[in-house]
């Protein structure tokens, strides 16, 4: 029954897995199809031509680079953001607590559209009530993308580092104070090396939200292109396979990445697995 | 407060509490309240705003009941303004994507959390991770790809022999819907998976097993025993993903037919083409307020809290 049980699972997962990977693959291979239209079928011979196109195309280096500038100006704001947040959350209880938290995880669920227009708007009416219509830092741009994003992008952070909160002792501050450090230093020296892992984390995490972000974006950044904004435009206007050679480069960089995590997990088992059966040997050495 | 001011001092707590502040105020509440406020006052050209023509009213949110168009619903004819229309449809198909997740999330949530063996789960939770780190607009674009008329789809259905003439996916078989359901569903899946999958890891395997060591039928347990310990995740999963696809922008225009309208892609158009942004302003208010309901709805259905769903 229950081996049933286990086949029937894992045959279900494996029905799951080529569902999710089957479309990838298509849109890949089709970087490779010497058509004019991105499809594999009918399959018109092999070619590279595709990628010295991207390779050509200003528009998609400039949109990359501008992609990768607001990723990172948004890891410079909600990491910090998120992190006082989740230490000023820490310090209160009671329904305040909850009220703030309530207050602070909203955004997460805030469909991106709504935080797109409200941010647009509502900078465009403070630069009007400061009579500085045409400044252009009050204008749609990629500063209002960045900070859109920031405004749900602090909130997982937020979570990530409260969680790694709960596993720190308060003791090790009061013992740092009462041994003479100063505040700067309880803060630098004892706490926040605690929270790196889970800051380092949210940094991550935070880069990759910014560069799939795209209902913000789109909202907010007038004339500006970033990655996902261009390829939304190229579908729309005609394409070809340019775009599949992207999408193959930026697949082929995910795998990478999920084989070099995955190899670094599995080495870190094995030496945990050595390590424990050492142990266990000196253990039944010692009872001998 | 005197705990973070005794520990940190009075200048690192003002910075805590500054970008707090900051956040809180000046990215998230009064960015909706100019919304709010804006939705109220009328579109109008640069030099007469504040003028005599610039007062409150409900004008913008009246425009949703404008231009009534003759449609059908399942073989009902009705008529019914245009946007109205479009309203409905998005929360009707975002509810059905959202129930199809849910059926196939499920399944392999619970065997992820109780069947596969532990040792596994590290390799296969990546290999799931890997389509959810390619973004959003490439797995739109995939299926573009797949479903156009000359595509991979039709060619393997006409090779197989299934079908002898090309179907235009796009257009829609059932409804001109169709497309639009597909590539959400496989969009948002996975997003319906690990917040169900985190609920059922937590479960004692032994109440499955003494469920079924009294007799439980394998229904009666997952029914009994598996879905109640399961509920805040799948109260998470159905706010996000409905949340996600009421929401999307780029999946219906990129796959979607041009007979096809998604509730976003009306306030796009008023927007960023008319330029009127106070009507757009207006639509997404009633798009927040749909959201917000379908968040305390969800809340009040599964009987859990706000810290539940948003974790």
């Amino acid at each position: 029954m229950s081996r049933n049980r286990a086949i029937l699972g894992q045959l279900y997962f494996g029905l799951f897995i080529l569902y999710m990977l089957v479309p990838l693959a298509v849109m890949a291979g089709a970087a490779f199809n010497d058509s004019k239209l991105p499809t594999i079928a009918p399959w018109k011979g092999l070619t590279w031509a595709w990628f010295g196109e991207l390779w050509a195309d200003q528009t998609m280096w400039g949109a990359f680079l501008n992609s990768i500038l607001v990723a990172l100006a948004v890891v410079a704001l909600a990491v910090p953001i998120g992190t006082a947040a989740a230490i000023l959350l820490n310090s209160i209880s009671g329904k305040y607590r909850a009220t703030l938290y309530g207050v602070m995880v909203a955004p997460v669920l805030a469909p991106g559209l709504v935080i797109g227009i409200s941010t647009v708007l509502f900078w465009n009416q403070l630069g009007r009530s400061m009579g500085a219509d045409d400044f252009f830092l009050f204008g749609r741009g990629l500063h209002l993308s960045t900070l859109g994003q920031v405004s749900y992008i602090s909130a997982y952070v937020m979570l990530l580092v409260l969680a790694r909160l709960q596993s720190f002792d308060p003791g090790l501050e009061e013992a740092a104070l009462d041994l003479g450090a100063n505040h700067g230093q309880v803060l630098r020296r004892i706490l926040l090396p605690h929270l790196y892992p889970a800051m380092a984390a949210s940094s991550a995490i935070a880069f990759f939200q910014s560069m799939e972000n795209f209902n913000v974006t789109l909202f907010t950044k007038a004339n500006a292109t970033t990655l996902t904004v261009y390829v939304f435009s190229q579908v729309r206007s005609g394409i070809t396979p340019k775009i599949n050679a992207l999408a193959f480069l930026l697949i082929l960089l995910t795998l990478v990445l999920a084989l070099i995590y995955e190899t670094n997990r599995r080495r870190r088992a094995r030496i945990e697995a050595a390590r424990e059966a050492e142990a266990r040997r000196a253990e039944e050495a010692m009872l001998l | 407060m005197e705990d973070l001011i005794r520990r940190y001092g009075t200048g690192l707590t003002a910075v805590f509490c500054l970008l707090v502040a900051f956040w809180i105020l000046v990215l998230v509440i009064l960015p909706n309240f100019a919304m709010f406020e804006q939705s109220f006052r009328p579109y109008l050209p640069v030099v007469e705003i504040g003028g005599p023509k610039d007062v409150y009213g409900f004008a913008n949110y009246g425009k949703i009941f404008a231009n009534p168009v003759e449609t059908t619903w399942f073989g009902i004819p009705v008529t019914i303004p245009i946007h109205i229309n479009t309203f409905l449809l998005t929360v009707f198909y975002s509810a059905l994507v959202t129930l199809m997740t849910l059926i196939f999330a499920y399944p392999l949530a619970y065997f992820l959390a109780k069947i596969a063996s532990p040792r596994s789960i590290p390799t296969l939770l990546l290999l799931l991770f890997i389509p959810m780190w390619v973004s959003e607009a490439l797995r739109a674009f995939a299926w573009y790809i797949i479903l156009t008329f000359n595509g991979p789809l039709n060619a393997l259905l006409k090779a197989l022999g299934v079908i002898d003439q090309g179907i235009r996916w796009q257009n829609g078989v059932f409804t001109s819907y169709d497309a639009i359901v597909i590539v959400l569903t496989y969009c948002y899946v996975l997003f319906m998976l690990f917040p169900i999958y985190t609920a059922i890891t937590s479960l004692d395997t032994n109440q499955i097993e003494a469920a079924e060591d009294l007799g439980s039928p394998w229904w009666r347990t997952h029914w009994r025993v598996v879905i109640p310990h399961a509920k805040p995740g799948i109260a998470s999963g159905c706010v996000m993903v409905f949340m996600l696809s009421a929401g999307s922008l780029l999946v219906p225009t990129v796959v979607g037919s041009t007979k096809a309208n998604w509730f976003p892609q009306t306030i796009y158009t008023w927007f960023n083409d008319a330029l009127d942004w106070n009507t757009g302003a207006a639509y997404s208010m009633i798009f927040l307020l749909v959201c917000i309901f379908f968040v305390i709805l969800t809340m009040r259905l599964f009987k859990v809290k706000l810290s539940d769903i948003a974790k």
